[in-house]
């Protein structure tokens, strides 16, 4: 699992770890979102380092919150420090979380060139999560929330939330 | 000393984040259409949140028992070091967006090199909100182009309003004691040197949104040095309410 590669988890604390969703698209868990960057356990503390989406991202404390929650079930402590550095990319999302939120109604993020093109360029290369066309177009750059834009689909006429790269 | 030049220095940065945040959520519900609310409050949210992490990081430099939540709410008007162009009232939506816009440059510009600091917690912010930044001057210079180059009244009104913020967009640059220790310690950002820069960019937008670049004669300054202009007050007296009524008050 690319997440636990390039994140330092512990592989007995995953299950619990699965049990936390993002509050705001709650298709997915902490792990599939890849804002978990270290989860180990130190003389019976779970040390948890997360990363947020966004600056002002307010899952943030709600995840924190959740986590605690999570972990208070199984009697343990939960100590969690906020990192900025390396800022979270689209790219740490798990392909099996991708395929979750493209299943929950939110297009996934395309490269970093084709973001550009699209909400830049107007190019029509977002792809709607209700029939697959890709004769889709921008609605506003900003949408739900801070991580997603907002776009329609132009034959099956469905408003739909991307999710934009950030890299 | 340099603790507290840095210190001063890092609010120096995040209120101007946090005054131009509270206008902006000022606007929360009474966008034009849905879609310019939710950009409204999505850019607003996004400064929030680095403003956020540049107070907390001030909190850990000052010690004291300081907090995020006490910088940012309890302190008197003249401590406030945000520049006059943020704290402007939000007359109409072209005034809002010309404003954001001219900020926006500055901000994205500044972003830019505070990648290079050689403090890293003041990198790895810039460093995370930069992306969130580009999004902003897109949608703000898009809407400035668009009221520029569009019916005769949002021509007039969006040249009234650059006309009128013209004046608060040199105090950008001005530089205060701490600005100028942190340089020397390349800590902080010389932004004279993308001064030139800054007003190439906005007025080659202007030109391509049919709008006159004012003529520079005078600027108003002092919101850096914690001399504010009269709406300062206000925004104040709404944002610290609930902390002045309930101290200490969590969510």
């Amino acid at each position: 699992m690319t997440i636990t590669q390039s994140a330092n988890i512990d592989a007995h604390l995953i299950p619990i770890l699965e049990q936390v969703n993002d509050p705001e698209i709650p298709v997915l868990t902490v792990l599939d979102l890849g804002v978990i960057r270290q989860a180990v356990e130190e003389n019976g503390i779970i040390k948890i380092k997360l990363t947020p989406t966004y600056s002002g991202c307010p899952a943030m404390d709600v995840i924190g919150d959740d986590l605690k929650a999570a972990f208070k079930k199984t009697g343990k402590e939960v100590e969690i420090e906020l990192v900025l550095s390396p800022a979270w990319s689209t790219d740490w999302i798990s392909e099996a979380g991708l395929h979750k939120m493209e299943e929950y109604g939110i297009a996934r993020p395309l490269s970093e060139t084709a973001d550009k093109d699209v909400l830049l360029g107007n190019k029509k290369l977002v792809k709607c999560t209700n029939c697959g066309s890709t004769n889709t177009h921008l609605v506003s750059q900003f949408g739900s929330t801070a991580c997603k834009a907002l776009f329609k689909c132009d034959d099956c006429q469905e408003p739909f939330d991307y999710f934009k790269c950030l890299k | 000393m340099k603790h507290t030049h840095l210190y001063n220095y890092i609010l120096g940065i995040a209120d101007n984040s946090l005054i131009l945040a509270q206008r902006l959520g000022e606007l929360c519900g009474h966008g034009p259409t849905l879609e310019t609310d939710i950009a409204g409050t999505n850019i607003s949210l996004d400064l929030i949140g680095q403003a956020r992490n540049y107070y907390q990081y001030a909190a850990k430099i000052k010690g004291e028992g300081k907090t995020e939540d006490g910088i940012a709410f309890l302190r008197l008007e003249r401590d406030y070091k945000n520049v006059l162009l943020v704290e402007q009232p939000n007359e109409h939506f072209g005034y809002v967006m010309g404003r954001q816009y001219l900020f926006d440059v500055f901000h994205l510009l500044f972003m830019n090199q505070l990648l290079n600091s050689t403090d890293e917690t003041l990198a790895a912010i810039a460093k995370k909100g930069i992306k969130e930044v580009s999004y902003h001057k897109r949608f703000s210079g898009d809407w400035v182009k668009r009221l520029g180059d569009g019916t005769q009244e949002s021509n007039q009104k969006m040249q009234e309003a650059i006309d009128e913020l013209w004046v608060y967009t040199d105090e950008l640059f001005d530089q205060t004691e701490a600005d100028k220790a942190m340089i020397s310690e390349g800590i902080g950002i010389d932004t004279s040197k993308f001064k030139e820069v800054y007003y190439t960019e906005v007025s080659a937008l202007l030109k391509e949104a049919t709008l006159e670049v004012p003529e520079r004669k005078y600027f108003i300054k002092g919101g850096k040095k914690g001399t504010h202009s009269e709406h300062m007050g206000y925004i104040l007296a709404e944002m610290q309410y609930m902390q002045r009524t309930y101290p200490n008050m969590e969510w």
